[in-house]
């Protein structure tokens, strides 16, 4: 392998990427999202999807779910990154426990008359997306769903006359009795 | 309502703060005013208990703490004001994060109403330390202060320690509300280090101990951050063991330099012998080190044939660069007493005679040889003579960051911990005259003395005003080629020998200027002259700039080319030119 010139050892690495989505449970406090993305971009890290909300008000706990991707040594890293931040209780790898639900909702905006507004409608109904406003030339359909299928469906309006999409980002919950 | 004009916990924030500092036994602090802290100043003014030192940048207040906390095991202390004071801390943060230094810095900032105004000295103080610090806090309300500089405090000396931050508007500073003495819950329940060691990992990491043929224990800055305890198991684990020891840069003194198991430093300029056991050896005991890349050289060619035992406090650490075998999460002492334990009770020294008789070959290779000179003082030369003139002395050791450094590292020896202050892993030039200053006020009556170079020594400067005026007797030794003597040898031997800009043209008379500054100048020429001048230096009373003119082109050996593992070192016998260039020609390839 060819080095530049450089004072550090530079190499290539060929692990393959992999996709984790990460539960962090966080005391909810000025600026502990911007902890949380700050260690993403300040050590180079990917964020997929980011969702983050105030879960548990009377104990100040909020929980972040992110999606990245990485190699399996880099998805380690983001973990320990994570749980060693000092207003972070806990880091759930969701995927590594295979006993997830992961789900998000969109908002799509589509338009269009005659034959293209009826298609759009009846895909809907087979996606179970809900039609919350309706002019004569356009709808917006709430769809919820794993990430897949969410792009399933806006992949299948755009010829319909897609105009813009709304997403959540991914939430994502352990099955079973079980907390996190 | 209750009449609260007589209840001693009854304060201003500026008051909390000092009491605060007094609660967690802090003496010291380094420090410079400014509009946004001058309550807290006030408050200082008015006591005796709390000595704060006056630097002259605010940079030299951040590194002296960094100094004073590492030559004690104290947190050290650090009062800046809002905006340019705060982006002048963000230098000596960085570094205590880097070399997981207890750090505490309280900066003043402009009053809350104002925050987010752009108003006069403001800036985003949190956000621009947020990366560099191991937490901070914005303290709104003067009845939060207490809690959470209690909680600074115990965030930054406990796990892997680190820089704190607490920002506190001058309004919050004047405001009166209640103070509390530290407690427990004062700390974040989502903040707790592990200390104790897996019993199970401890027993696998003694498995392969007892069943090695060819062990090493590499030592780092966690031996020494967890304290004394640790420093005294891990050199009876080397007793009781017979295993070889290398450390890195931080680790130095861990295991005394005149110990017979030590094989000297490793790394990119570490010994032959330390870089050879860790490349062919078969049981790797990391402890309280991290891997880093000045340390493995290439990472698919680190050390192939062996298993790795890694001990840190600090789960991050683990895996991050090295995949390790049997990681053990927790504090070094608790774990090494615990591995001895375990060793004592069911293990027997292996027999690794003929491991031994291998490292004694390479240990005949002489990799710090140098030639030495009558006409002209070689850096490393004046190094050893400072090492013998100041050999069984009270001494402590700063440097600042280049070849200089290196050569601090390789011919001074470390008989004790918490002797040897250097910028590891941020690698600050202008580090070491203020850390100076800052062990220099920790233990007044000791030998301090900043190995330097011409360049590093003038990015803080300055410190020597400070020196002058606390009367602390700081011996500044320069190490003076006249060139950025690392980024010239990296250029010669990476960038085709283009010297662009690193030659200094225009030096200052160090004589003339410590006289300037009230200290006191030296200036050796000659090998012969340079003994008397060490001991006079010595034993002058004041802070002394030595301006030792050594070789101008002397470079840094031996040492691991980038791209090249532990077994390819570049050796001083070899390092002429035509093998240096051939050691280099794959780098070559892409100039």
């Amino acid at each position: 392998m060819n080095q530049p010139a450089s004072a550090y050892f530079i190499e290539d690495r060929h692990d393959p990427n992999e996709t984790h989505t990460l539960a962090v449970l966080v005391q909810n406090e000025p600026g502990v999202l911007a902890r949380v993305i700050g260690l993403f971009s300040g050590r180079g890290y990917n964020i997929e999807s980011l969702t983050v909300s105030e879960t548990e008000a009377q104990k100040h706990l909020s929980r972040i779910t992110i999606v990245t991707t990485g190699t399996p040594m880099v998805i380690e890293q983001i973990k320990h990154q994570l749980d060693r931040m000092i207003p972070v209780y806990r880091v759930v790898d969701m995927t590594q426990t295979r006993r997830s639900i992961e789900r998000e909702l969109a908002m799509v905006k589509v338009r269009g008359q005659g034959d293209h507004r009826v298609e759009a409608l009846r895909l809907a109904d087979a996606f179970r997306a809900r039609v919350i406003d309706a002019t004569t030339e356009s709808f917006v359909f709430e769809i919820t769903g794993n990430t897949d299928k969410i792009n399933q469906f806006i992949d299948l309006m755009r010829p319909l006359g897609l105009v813009e999409v709304s997403r959540t980002g991914v939430a994502a919950i352990g099955r079973g009795p079980e907390g996190m | 309502m209750t009449d609260k004009s007589h209840d001693p916990n009854q304060m201003t924030g500026a008051a909390m703060i000092v009491r605060a500092l007094i609660d967690h036994g802090v003496t010291d602090i380094f420090g410079y005013p400014g509009g946004a802290v001058l309550p807290i100043y006030d408050e200082i003014f008015q006591q005796s208990q709390v000595q704060h030192i006056l630097v002259r940048h605010e940079q030299g207040a951040g590194h002296a703490a960094e100094g004073y906390a590492r030559s004690t095991g104290k947190p050290g202390v650090a009062l800046v004001t809002s905006g340019p004071g705060a982006t002048n801390m963000v230098t000596p943060l960085t570094d205590a994060l880097m070399d997981s230094i207890p750090l505490v810095c309280i900066s003043g900032q402009v009053p809350t109403h104002l925050i987010g105004n752009d108003a006069f000295q403001e800036c985003d103080t949190v956000g621009i330390t947020r990366p560099c610090t191991k937490h901070n806090w914005l303290v709104r309300d003067v009845n939060d202060l207490a809690k959470v500089l209690h909680e600074a405090f115990y965030v930054a000396t406990s796990g892997r320690p680190g820089p704190v931050l607490v920002d506190v508007p001058k309004d919050v500073q004047f405001a009166t509300g209640t103070y509390h003495p530290p407690r427990k819950s004062d700390v974040h329940r989502s903040y707790a280090p592990r200390v104790k060691g897996d019993a199970m990992q401890i027993r696998k990491a003694v498995t392969l101990l007892a069943n090695a043929k060819r062990p090493v224990i590499y030592s780092g800055g966690g031996v020494i951050n967890s304290g004394p305890e640790a420093t005294k198991l891990l050199r009876e684990l080397v007793e009781v063991t017979g295993f070889p020891i290398t450390s890195t840069l931080m680790g130095l003194g861990a295991y005394p330099a005149s110990g017979k198991n030590w094989l000297g430093m490793l790394g990119m300029h570490g010994t032959y012998e330390a870089n050879m056991t860790m490349h062919d050896c078969d049981v790797m005991l990391c402890v309280g080190a991290r891997f880093d890349d000045r340390i493995t050289g290439r990472v698919d060619a680190f050390s192939p044939g062996s298993k790795k035992i890694h001990i840190d406090i600090d789960p991050s650490s683990i895996n991050k660069n090295i995949r390790v075998d049997v990681p053990i999460i927790g504090d070094c002492g608790n774990i090494l007493g615990d591995i001895l334990q375990v060793f004592k009770a069911e293990a027997k020294k292996p027999d690794i005679k003929a491991w031994w008789q291998q490292i004694a070959q390479w240990r005949a290779r002489n990799s710090l040889y140098y030639r030495k000179s009558n006409e002209v003082i070689l850096p490393q030369h004046a190094i050893q003579s400072l090492f013998e003139a100041t050999r069984g002395r009270d001494t402590y050791i700063t440097t600042e960051v280049g070849q200089h450094q290196m050569w601090a590292a390789q011919f001074y020896g470390f008989e004790e911990p918490h002797r040897w202050m250097t910028s590891g892993g941020l690698g600050t030039m202008g580090y070491g005259l203020p850390a100076a200053v800052g062990v220099q006020v920790a233990h007044p009556d000791s030998l301090v003395i900043d190995i330097a170079g011409d360049a590093s020594v003038q990015m803080t400067m300055q410190e020597m005003s400070t020196a002058v005026q606390y009367e602390l007797p700081i011996k500044i030794f320069i190490l003076n080629n006249q060139y950025m003597g690392m980024v010239r040898q990296w250029q010669q031997l990476l960038h085709g020998n283009r010297l662009s800009h690193s030659y200094s043209e225009a030096l200052p008379d160090f004589v003339k200027l410590a006289e300037a500054y009230g200290g006191v100048g030296f200036q050796v020429h000659k090998p012969a002259d340079l003994d008397g001048a060490i001991q006079e230096m010595i034993s002058v009373k004041r802070p002394v700039l030595f301006d030792c003119r050594v070789a101008a082109l002397e470079n840094c050996f031996p040492m691991i080319p980038s791209g090249k593992a532990h077994n390819e070192m570049l050796l001083p016998e070899q390092a002429n030119d035509e093998a240096t260039a051939k050691a280099f020609a794959d780098g070559k390839a892409l100039v």
